[in-house]
């Protein structure tokens, strides 16, 4: 009761969406002005992770790779923090261990197609 | 510096207030003694007639004079409030693509030779009648409002702007609400200018009196009184004449502890 007076009185802190504003953006507009589809930009990481990994093992589950934007200037950030150095750098075609998502392939998995056509058999549309 | 100014008004998200600061910049310029004509590039969706109040006097549009039908003079109408503003205005019953750049050129081209300032009402969007509006453009304005879409929107054109070197550029935020910068649930002026980084022509702040001039067709400059919008806009102007007028201070007067506490009683 107390506490509310006091933050009607003085005004209470929400929290402000004016960064948020501002974060959202500088994360869309890096995107907008580098004009680089997510594809490539996927490949890209995949390359440079591939070519730092060769000389150092990297720590894959806390690295940053973002495209960032500053007064119209857009710069690609990577952080990429280094396990350990290795004394040896692998030859060029060896494998990035990198953990793999399980993988999803459209004709391997359930065919949505059966899946839609049996349900769309039950729904009951009328006819005229 | 150049005798003539050709200035298109653009904005990428539409509903920003691009037309209500060409009204209004064209009447502020033209009460300075400046001749104005302000060109709707709005093909099959002009407005900028009605905010000028001037939809009852159009008999022909720029398509008829591209057509041969009339002269440039005979297209023109010319504002009876303030006789050193004219319109050109667009045809309505048809689509953006009834006109190319090139035509766009040749009318600015003829214009120039009558006026100080050809002011180019751009419609929304990046396609065809954007690359209309900016064909014949030396400058650019574009205007925005502290919002994200708004923002993004008038970057992704500030882009384009530059690819078809246009590189005089400026920047009006528009509806700005100086209460909800200062509890911070708006982007502020300092914020968007950051982000766009296009230097600023000026401020203008949310305005329920805009709305009565639309309703009106009475650009807030002819208001005897100015409100705050109008005085911005009227600053902006003068910004846009080379004279160097501070920002207006839209600083939310400090509510008093006595208010404030009448209030809980409330």
């Amino acid at each position: 009761m107390i506490s509310d007076f006091l933050e009607r009185l003085f005004g209470s802190r929400e929290p402000v969406s004016r960064d948020t504003a501002k974060q959202r953006l500088r994360f869309v507009l890096a995107h907008d002005r580098s004009d680089i589809s997510p594809q490539n930009l996927e490949k890209l990481r995949k390359e440079i992770l591939e070519v730092v990994s060769r000389y150092v093992e990297l720590d894959f589950d806390s690295l940053e790779f973002s495209l960032e934007s500053d007064q119209r200037m857009t710069a690609l950030m990577a952080n990429l923090p280094i396990r350990r150095v290795r004394t040896n750098p692998l030859e060029p075609d060896s494998p990035v261990e990198e953990k793999q998502e399980p993988s999803l392939d459209l004709e391997e998995s359930i065919d949505l197609d059966e899946v839609v056509e049996e349900a769309s058999e039950t729904a009951d549309i009328p006819q005229d | 510096m150049a005798m003539n100014r050709i200035i298109v008004i653009t904005s990428g998200k539409g509903g920003v207030g691009k037309t209500t600061c060409t009204a209004n910049l064209g009447m502020a310029l033209a009460k300075a003694g400046k001749r104005v004509v302000v060109i709707d590039a709005d093909f099959g969706l002009r407005n900028l007639d009605l905010l000028l109040g001037l939809e009852n006097r159009i008999v022909y549009t720029a398509l008829d004079v591209l057509a041969g039908e009339c002269r440039l003079d005979q297209a023109l109408v010319k504002d009876k409030r303030q006789p050193n503003l004219a319109l050109l205005p667009a045809a309505q019953n048809r689509s953006k693509e009834s006109i190319t750049p090139e035509q766009m050129k040749k009318l600015v081209r003829a214009l120039t030779k009558a006026y100080n300032f050809v002011l180019i009402d751009s419609p929304a969007g990046i396609e065809m009648g954007f690359r209309n509006a900016i064909a014949a453009a030396r400058e650019a304005i574009i205007v925005t409002t502290p919002e994200i879409s708004a923002v993004r929107d008038a970057d992704r054109v500030i882009g384009l702007l530059e690819a078809n070197d246009i590189k005089a550029m400026r920047l009006i935020i528009n509806r700005l609400k100086p209460s909800m910068v200062e509890a911070e649930q708006m982007m502020s002026v300092k914020d968007v200018q950051d982000i766009l980084a296009v230097p600023l022509l000026g401020v203008i702040p949310d305005d329920e009196q805009v709305v009565v001039s639309t309703n009106n067709g009475e650009p807030l400059i002819l208001s005897k009184d100015l409100s705050k919008a109008g005085t911005a806009v009227s600053n902006i102007a003068r910004r846009l004449q080379g004279e160097k007028v501070p920002l207006m201070d839209l600083s939310v007067p400090k509510e008093n502890f006595f208010k404030k506490l009448r209030q809980l009683f409330n």
